[in-house]
């Protein structure tokens, strides 16, 4: 019978309660008495020197309280990147400068100038359109291969050149090489993984108040991790002592990766709140966000796959420009390298694997991590040329897959591109993927679609990722700059009930729901006993916040420590009470009994003695029930699945439309079934999305092309079908406490590859061998006229 | 948006006399205006709202003729069982759209991927202003552009039932706006054939696969006919000869659902 409460639990999302009935309480949802509306006025070119900014005109408009130049920021720090990648010969990346606003150039569309600050957001817009900026323009270098050729015009002028590093990982050069001149067959592949935009619903928001009795700062903002934007912001841009700094990030709709990183916004508002002696907040609308918020992908790769004479895999070899933009956003470098190249086995055992990834700076929005970061494009392009080469050499895409699979019994398996996989069963995955996307009724579907004149296709993907982003020993010596581990407070009431403080943020994904079934699993009590409490510094002890689908496997496994201390102490309390020994309490269904005998206390009975010690050992324990618990685990978890897509081509206009889809994910043990099905329905729906409609294009002067909804295309309802998801292969984690490993990128990661397979699938009868992302109708006709 | 005035009368003589004044606006649904003020890329003084006038909104049938009101929305002429034209309508934007948008709104705002004016055209219909009346064929002149004076109101549309129509609609993955669409009728002039979305002159007729549907009805009919890519528009999400492609392919799928 499925459980009801607790672990396993497909509890209802209590907080779609609040969000589902217009509750919920966003960052433009708080005003505080006396605020101000700043807007900011952004540069309109893509490259330029700044002659001059007047603003005196603005000045003098209506409810203008102060216009803010780059001027009142010098001597400020920049925007901090958060991570240093160290390059093939060992030297550390090209840092550029990241001001808060504009010193002197801007680099691209979107880059904030002057920010006019008013008693109105309408005052403040109308006075921003009297801001003189006068822009000397410059040539603007947008695509990747033209930055990197000698004699560029630079984005940088104090940097060498528009590289940022030129980084390596794998095996040794000699050795890949003499793998691909011995090989019986090599399968080579030119692609673009395309840039796309976030697109959270709730656009950016951020407030600053600064109270002058206390010296202290308080930042709303719309964030997945609100302490690392508080270390950020405070130690690096503008000073401020931790303690003096609260930021707070509430409900926040949506975030993708985009919300991760510190933006020069935040600092604008937290500073000038001082400045003005007022609140300031700041509410980006939508066109602001494609200009301002870091984009997403962005790689052009040439991947070769070396093969035996059987199909086995020998060698794989990679080189891979990505775009940075036009500054290193927080985690941008390391999204590229040790989130993409770590990822290139694959679930494969290829003994020879090189990676090269050269980033490059262009006159464009700062480009860093968005669902999946480096794992999506690493298991795009693998997914690819297996897919390519399997057709080449006339192997069922299946049987090339699973002939190279790891095996179960292979596990722990270092693989040739710096990671350990602790666990796995790709048989397993691929068994389940078989039977639940029909694969042998697919003869039958092609049939009927080709009957109605429709082309029909099938896809195959296999994906792992690393998730559960931490072990900060690890990390470090990547070249973070951060740890990342995770904190957790249970706070137990006298009555019982529970506040669990933790250092994830909840922005969709569940937490408030999830959390409490861990907890409450492992207390025997309901879960309507706990609440959970993110979001905010000044309540929760530390937090590295929400992305790389860590928040249970780090963030839960830090309550799992917390409550087991809780446990423990409340054993000993228990003991005190029934007059026992500590080792003979048992705790089950909410009751602490002497093992063996009908002597029990109920949970409430031991929570109410912690906070009334009447008759109470006060000298061998401390009154109270309240633990902290920090967790940093030794190994990224690795989640992997099987995917199956099945497109139907329109030939005469081009039109993919996607049929089937199923989905078998082995995300180790499962807390919430719907929850982790939710995740993998939002991500697969991302993942058609950049593999069919989104596309963020510049134009050669740098203008952002598809700069709205008019031309950036989302998926809708109408794009996506109904989804067969399983997640019932389950390796659980070997490391953590819970087993688990994460699920919240899966799906955008492992659907792309097995979009675009089907439709070359479908087409490939006609010679088509490859179509770049997004599969428009007009880039799929054009591929088959080509073809033709 | 700057501010503005509003007002919003209940007869066309009131309207017309509230947009001579300088720098007002006629307001149908606002699904175009009111975004491009939002964006402060229109600026009128005055906004006139013409869903006060009652005499502008609804669809009627007289003497064969049907006439459709100029402040009627995308809804209710989708719901007026006007066949092809209902169903053009029902698939503008989305609900909110189509429970805001007018015919004569999107008719005076002549998008060059709007879906009513291949209707309009194809169906032969007659534009009724508040002074004059316009056949389609003089109406529409390049993208954005009518022939309207300034101040001047699109009452109603009307036009004769055609024997048989289709509207194919193929939609930019985007903005859902018609990429290209085809609308084919059987009208007792003959057959028309008027395209959206592919010309960069805005909405025209292809008068070559008139004459070829006026001898054989059918969709082989267009099938020796090829389609220029000269003058076609080219953008983001389709290039000329893509466009050019999808003028012959949604007029034959017209042809063979009419
Ligand atoms: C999300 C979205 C999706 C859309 N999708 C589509 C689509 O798929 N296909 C499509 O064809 N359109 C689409 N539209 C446009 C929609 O159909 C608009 O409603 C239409 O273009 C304008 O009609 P309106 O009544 O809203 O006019 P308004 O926005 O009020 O006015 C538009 C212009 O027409 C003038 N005007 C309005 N009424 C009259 C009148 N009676 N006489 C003279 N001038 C007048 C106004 O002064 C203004 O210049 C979409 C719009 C949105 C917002």
């Amino acid at each position: 019978m499925p459980k009801d409460n607790g672990i396993g639990a497909s509890s209802k999302r209590r907080e779609d309660v609040r969000f589902l009935t217009g509750k919920g309480k966003y960052t433009d949802d708080i005003n505080i008495y006396g605020q101000t509306y700043a807007y900011f006025v952004r540069s309109q070119v893509a490259h330029g020197t700044i002659k001059g900014i007047d603003s005196t005109a603005a000045e003098a408009m209506p409810g203008v309280v102060k216009v803010f130049t780059g001027a009142d920021f010098e001597g400020i720090g920049g925007i901090p990147c958060g991570w240093q990648v160290t390059d093939r010969n060992g030297e550390v990346m090209q840092e550029p400068a990241h001001p808060v606003l504009a010193q002197g150039k801007v680099r691209h569309v979107g880059d904030p100038i002057a920010v006019v600050v008013a008693e109105s957001l309408q005052e403040a817009r109308d006075a921003a359109e009297a801001v003189d900026v006068d822009i000397d323009e410059l040539p603007a270098v947008v695509d990747m291969k033209a930055a990197l050729a000698a004699g560029s015009t630079k984005v940088h002028d104090d940097l060498t050149s528009n590289l940022c590093y030129d980084w390596t990982l794998g095996g040794e050069k000699a050795d890949v090489d003499a793998a691909f001149e011995n090989a019986h067959h090599v399968t080579t592949l030119d692609l673009v993984n395309n840039r796309l935009v976030a697109n959270p619903m709730e656009p950016r928001v951020a407030i600053g108040k600064y109270d002058a009795a206390d010296e202290d700062y308080t930042l709303y903002t719309t964030s997945q991790n609100p302490h690392v934007i508080r270390l950020l912001m405070g130690a690096f841009v503008l000073g401020i002592p931790e303690h003096k700094l609260r930021v707070v990030a509430p409900d926040v709709g949506g975030g993708f990766g985009t919300k991760i990183f510190h933006y020069a916004e935040e600092a604008f508002c937290t500073f000038a709140a001082k400045a003005v002696g007022r609140p300031v907040k700041w509410t980006a609308d939508r066109s602001e966000a494609f200009i301002s918020d870091a984009h997403g992908r962005d790689h052009v790769t040439k991947i070769e796959l070396a093969l035996d004479e059987n199909g086995m895999f020998v060698a794989l070899r990679t080189d891979t420009m990505a775009n940075m933009g036009a500054y290193l956003s927080t985690f941008a470098p390391s999204v590229p390298t040790w989130l993409h190249g770590t990822l290139m086995a694959g679930t494969y055992k290829t003994p020879h694997v090189s990676v090269n990834v050269r980033a490059v700076f262009t006159n464009t929005v700062p480009v860093d991590a968005y669902r999946g970061a480096g794992r999506p494009e690493a298991t795009y392009q693998l997914e690819r040329v297996i897919d390519k080469a399997a057709r080449e050499i006339g192997i069922d895409p299946i049987t090339i897959r699973r002939q190279n699979f790891i095996k179960a019994d292979e596990f722990p398996y270092a693989t040739p591109v710096a990671v350990e996989y602790d666990t796995g069963d790709y048989d397993a995955t691929m068994n389940k993927l078989i039977e639940i996307a029909d694969i042998a009724g697919f003869a039958g579907r092609k049939a009927e679609s080709e009957a109605k004149g429709k082309r029909r296709g099938l896809g195959i993907n296999c994906y792992i990722e690393a998730c559960g982003i931490a072990p900060s020993n690890l990390v470090g010596q990547l070249g973070a700059r951060a740890g990342l581990y995770e904190s957790a407070t249970v706070r137990v009431t006298a009555t019982g009930s529970i506040a669990v403080m933790t250092g994830s943020h909840s922005h969709g994904q569940g937490h408030e729901t999830t959390f409490p079934q861990v907890v409450a699993d492992m207390l025997g009590i309901d879960e309507s006993m706990i609440d959970i409490v993110h979001g905010d510094t000044s309540k929760v002890p530390m937090g590295m916040g929400t992305y790389g689908s860590r928040s249970l496997a780090v963030g839960g496994s830090a309550i799992v420590k917390a409550t087991e201390k809780i446990i423990a102490k409340a054993k000993k309390i228990a003991a005190h009470l029934l007059e026992a020994g500590e080792a003979d309490i048992e705790l089950a269904d909410g009751q602490f009994t002497v093992a063996g005998t009908d002597k029990s206390v109920a949970w409430g009975d031991v929570t109410l003695a912690a906070y009334v010690p009447h008759n109470y050992p006060l000298e061998d324990i401390e009154p109270g029930l309240e633990e902290t618990a920090f967790y940093d685990p030794n190994n990224f978890t690795y989640p992997a699945g099987a995917y199956a897509c099945e497109v139907e081509v329109d030939e005469a206009t081009g039109k993919v439309t996607v049929e089937r889809f199923a989905a078998a994910d082995d995300f180790g043990n499962v807390i919430n079934p719907m929850i982790v099905e939710g995740q993998v329905h939002g991500g697969i729906g991302q993942g058609i999305g950049q593999a069919l409609l989104e596309h963020a294009v510049y134009d050669s002067d740098g203008q952002l092309l598809s700069g709205s909804y008019m031309d950036y295309a989302m998926p809708r309802a109408s794009d996506v079908p109904s989804y067969v998801v399983d997640h019932s292969c389950q390796t659980p984690c070997t490391h953590n406490p819970l087993g688990v490993k994460g699920c919240g990128e899966a799906g955008a990661i492992g659907s792309p590859p097995a979009v675009v397979n089907a439709v070359v699938d479908a087409l490939a009868d006609l010679g088509v061998t490859h179509i770049d992302m997004p599969l428009s109708p007009n880039r799929v006709w054009s591929a088959i006229q080509a073809a033709k | 948006m700057y501010d503005f005035e509003f007002v919003k009368p209940s007869t066309v003589d009131e309207a017309v006399a509230a947009l001579s004044s300088e720098d007002a606006q006629a307001l149908g649904g606002g699904q175009t205006l009111i975004p491009t003020m939002k964006q402060r890329l229109a600026s009128p003084t005055k906004l006139v709202s013409l869903l006060g006038i009652a005499s502008m909104a609804g669809v009627s049938e007289n003497n064969g003729v049907v006439t459709i009101g100029g402040a009627t929305t995308h809804a209710d002429v989708a719901a007026a069982g006007l066949g092809a034209v209902s169903t053009l309508a029902g698939n503008i934007g989305d609900p909110a759209v189509r429970n805001r948008g007018t015919i004569g709104g999107s008719l005076a705002n002549n998008d060059p991927s709007a879906d009513y004016p291949a209707a309009i055209l194809a169906l032969g219909a007659t534009i009724v202003t508040n002074n004059r009346e316009i056949a389609a064929g003089d109406f529409f002149d390049g993208m954005f552009t009518t022939t309207l004076e300034e101040g001047e109101i699109i009452t109603a549309v009307s036009f004769t039932p055609p024997s048989a129509a289709s509207y194919q609609k193929f939609e930019q993955p985007a903005s859902h706006f018609a990429l290209t669409g085809v609308f084919v009728a059987k009208t007792a002039s003959g057959v028309r054939v008027a395209v959206t979305g592919a010309s960069e002159e805005g909405v025209h007729r292809w008068t070559t696969a008139e004459d070829a549907l006026n001898t054989n009805f059918s969709a082989d009919a267009l099938e020796g006919l090829s389609v220029s890519p000269d003058g076609m528009i080219a953008d983001l999400h389709g290039t000329a000869e893509y466009r050019a492609n999808l003028v012959k392919v949604l007029a034959q799928r017209a042809v063979a659902s009419c």
